[in-house]
């Protein structure tokens, strides 16, 4: 059953009155008599989106059953998945934002209340907002991962995101994947973005400084060293605000350099500190906030740290987090925010500021359900328009789904493990190796698998497959080195993502080990036990050092489900798990 | 200025210097006021390898040594490291890589009224803890800061 908007809005009328909803984090002080009706407060309003990965069509998104927090992080949001997360959030069993925010009783709900985001929906979302709040009271913040994840981004060279967001009206974002396309193809798109591109831990490293070859580029500073405008000030409804900008830290490290030669990333949180210590003597500001792509774990701690911000708006782990995080430091307060991925939602902050204080504030995130948000005409007239040359590719049939496929989770998701199936039996390989992002939407049983779906699972700048033969202790110190960027219990040491995912084996995981010890009994499908000499013949994709020969993985899989006709997963290469009973991070 | 030119004139600058031993923090590590250290520099073990520096050891961790280095490497063949304090009459900075095959990797002499503040690139095999020796007024303090070397990949 798929319910209307008007269905929808008597629906809530009754729950609401019908006491079904008090206590929810959506539940204002009135009766909602629709999801978008979000009260004003306070005198200026900021409004989030983060690492909508390309997604300019609606799409269904399954969130994690699978979410570990280990050691300090345990059982903390945002690690906490499922039921727990609904007790944790006071989120109704069964209710829309149920839905919106948990894998709980995923496939009947995503029937019933349809597909997710959408820019010409969001768009619908933002103008609303912007009107109620009035001219000049409100901005639009883009944490990142906005040129990459579709056919149509990769094919346009992230350009047709730049052009949907100059349409949106974003104005101030920072970046991850932006960082996957040629450095001078960044720095043309900044130049398209009529918003403003902020970094303050990105550097143009000593030896490029001594013939830098964007000596022009407006956000380059030469005296500081930095490749990007580090922060600016807006004035909203009349106040001064410092919209500070955390690229992802490790983006060399999780993707390409050689994309990228003259740029350093890195945390900085010391420059960070003298960044914000800056703003606030020169600038005057009556409030600082960061637009943060560092992920949730990294930003809390950076909190604790760095003291002066206000908030801190965050990305890239993906996690849709109702609430901010409080988080003391030596200055006072720091909010900490995260605002899942996909288009699924605006986070909207209001605030109220006065005289260099935030005073109090108002903060949701409101889940963009497609079905209730009419589209915006001139945003879907765009949308139409960039696909319309990729329209028959894109929109062609390859299989039918057999279950419900998706790849979020820490460990192997059910599109993850057709991914690898695919690059076992069409590369002909043991064992297969599959990044684990946390972008990638989500198929229903029954649905169509078009290579749209293919393309947003896999659309990357470096999507060249290989096949060689690994020995069963290189194999073993990938896992080991992935499993350590995911469940280090220092946040700094991590690099966010999820495992890697494999075909073909299986292996017990220990998270709360140390480095060397957490993979054990790694054992092939017939179930011999891997040897640390023994060679097997592996095959993979999305090699960050130097490019490989293969195919594009697109047509290995393409060609894998024009083979299958209705797909299922055979096999679940999944972990077993020790030490995580309990876990507040995993569906029980 | 351009940006080209004025680098140049950096670098002439800084080449001038070096030749002088004028500046600090510009000098090839221990090239110009100690001789090679073979013994030292060559040692597999870390207490050798310091002790083999400033003759002892057994060092003070001291909070007033501030080492700046990535969190995470971008290449373990490259890693920046900056090793700065605000103690007096520093004498020496001594910088390890304690999982190096060969641990010392750096030997600033400072001569009298240097500002303490070096800066070098290290080598570094596998995750390691970077460790700075400071010897200042004849005594030995140190600290130390984990750097993790990563196959990379992966990233969501």
């Amino acid at each position: 059953m798929t319910i209307s908007r008007r269905e929808f809005v008597k629906l809530m009328g009754l729950a609401g009155a019908a006491g079904m909803l008090p206590g929810s984090a959506f539940a204002a002080a009135k009766k909602p008599s629709d999801l978008y009706e979000i009260p004003k407060f306070g005198n200026l309003c900021l409004m989030h989106m983060t690492d909508c990965h390309a997604q300019l069509n609606p799409v269904y998104f399954r969130e994690p059953s699978v979410n570990l927090g280990i050691g300090p992080a345990k059982g903390k949001a945002p690690h906490i998945v499922g039921k727990n997360f609904l007790q944790h959030f006071d989120i109704a069993p069964g209710s829309i934002e149920s839905h919106a925010f948990t894998y709980l009783d995923f496939d009947n709900a995503a029937r019933k209340y349809g597909k997710v985001g959408g820019f010409s929906h969001l768009a619908t979302l933002v103008k609303r907002l912007r009107a109620e709040r009035g001219d000049g009271n409100s901005i639009l913040l883009d944490g990142g991962d906005t040129w990459q994840g579709s056919g149509t981004a990769y094919w346009t060279r992230g350009k047709d995101m730049v052009g949907a967001c100059n349409l949106l009206g974003v104005d101030v974002m920072t970046g991850h994947w932006e960082f996957t396309y040629l450095d001078k193809e960044i720095i043309t798109n900044i130049g398209d973005f009529k918003g403003e591109f902020v970094a303050q831990n990105v550097s143009v490293n000593e030896e490029a400084l001594f013939d830098y070859r964007f000596p022009d580029f407006s956000g380059f500073d030469e005296d500081s060293g930095l490749a990007f405008k580090p922060y600016t000030m807006k004035s909203i409804n009349g106040m001064r605000v410092a919209v500070i900008g955390q690229a992802f830290p490790y983006t060399p490290i999780a993707n390409p350099q050689r994309f990228i030669p003259d740029w350093t990333f890195g945390i900085q949180d010391a420059r960070m500190q003298s960044m914000v210590n800056q703003v606030r003597e020169t600038e005057k500001p009556d409030l600082v906030v960061v637009i943060s792509h560092n992920g949730m774990d990294v930003d809390l701690k950076m909190a604790s740290r760095v003291s002066g911000i206000d908030v801190i708006f965050g990305g890239h782990t993906h996690d849709g987090v109702p609430r901010p995080v409080e988080i003391s430091n030596k200055g006072g307060k720091t909010l900490v925010t995260n605002a899942g991925s996909n288009g699924k939602f605006l986070a909207v902050m209001d605030l109220d500021v006065s005289k260099g204080r935030l005073k109090d504030y108002r903060y949701r995130l409101v889940p963009v359900f497609s079905n209730l948000l009419e589209a915006d005409k001139d945003m879907q007239a765009y949308i139409d328009k960039v696909r319309a040359p990729y329209k028959d590719k894109l929109e062609k049939k390859l299989a039918v789904a057999g279950e419900t496929l998706y790849r979020r989770g820490n460990f192997n998701g059910s599109f993850d493990q057709i991914i690898c199936d695919a690059l076992n039996k069409v590369n002909d390989a043991q064992i297969s190796l599959s990044p684990g992002f946390r972008w990638g939407t989500t198929v229903l049983p029954g649905q169509d698998i078009t290579m749209d779906h293919v393309m947003d699972q896999t659309c990357i700048t470096y999507p060249e497959t290989y096949r060689r033969e690994m020995s069963g202790e290189e194999i073993k110190a990938i896992l080991e080195d992935v499993a350590d960027n995911l469940f280090n219990p220092d946040p700094y040491y991590q690099q966010g993502g999820d495992m890697v995912r494999l075909g073909g084996l299986d292996y017990v995981c220990e998270p709360a080990q140390t480095m060397g010890k957490r993979i054990t009994n790694m054992t092939l499908d017939n179930g011999s036990k891997i040897e640390a000499q023994k060679k097997y013949m592996v095959s993979g994709w999305a090699t960050v050092g130097s490019k490989s020969p293969g195919r594009p993985i697109w047509d290995v899989v393409a060609d894998y489900l024009k083979e299958q006709g209705t797909v299922k997963v055979k096999k679940l290469n999944t972990p077993k798990l020790i030490g995580v009973k309990g876990n507040p991070g995993i569906a029980s | 200025m351009s940006l080209n030119q004025k680098r140049r004139v950096f670098l002439k600058g800084s080449l001038a210097a070096g030749t002088l031993g004028a500046a600090v923090g510009l000098l090839t590590p221990g090239a110009v006021l100690a001789a090679w250290n073979k013994n030292a520099f060559t040692s597999k073990n870390i207490d050798e390898a310091i002790a083999g520096v400033v003759g002892n050891p057994v060092t003070t961790p001291s909070k007033d040594i501030t080492i700046k280095a990535p969190d995470i490497a971008e290449n373990g063949a490259v890693v920046p490291v900056s090793v700065s304090t605000n103690m007096d009459g520093v004498e020496s900075i001594t910088l390890l890589v304690e999982k190096n095959a060969s641990p010392l990797a750096a030997v600033f002499h400072l001569p009298k009224g240097s500002l303490p503040d070096v800066s070098t690139r290290v080598k570094m095999g596998k995750t390691s803890d970077v460790i700075a020796v400071v010897k200042a007024n004849g005594k030995l303090f140190s600290a130390r800061k984990g750097v993790k070397v990563t196959i990379g990949g992966c990233g969501g």
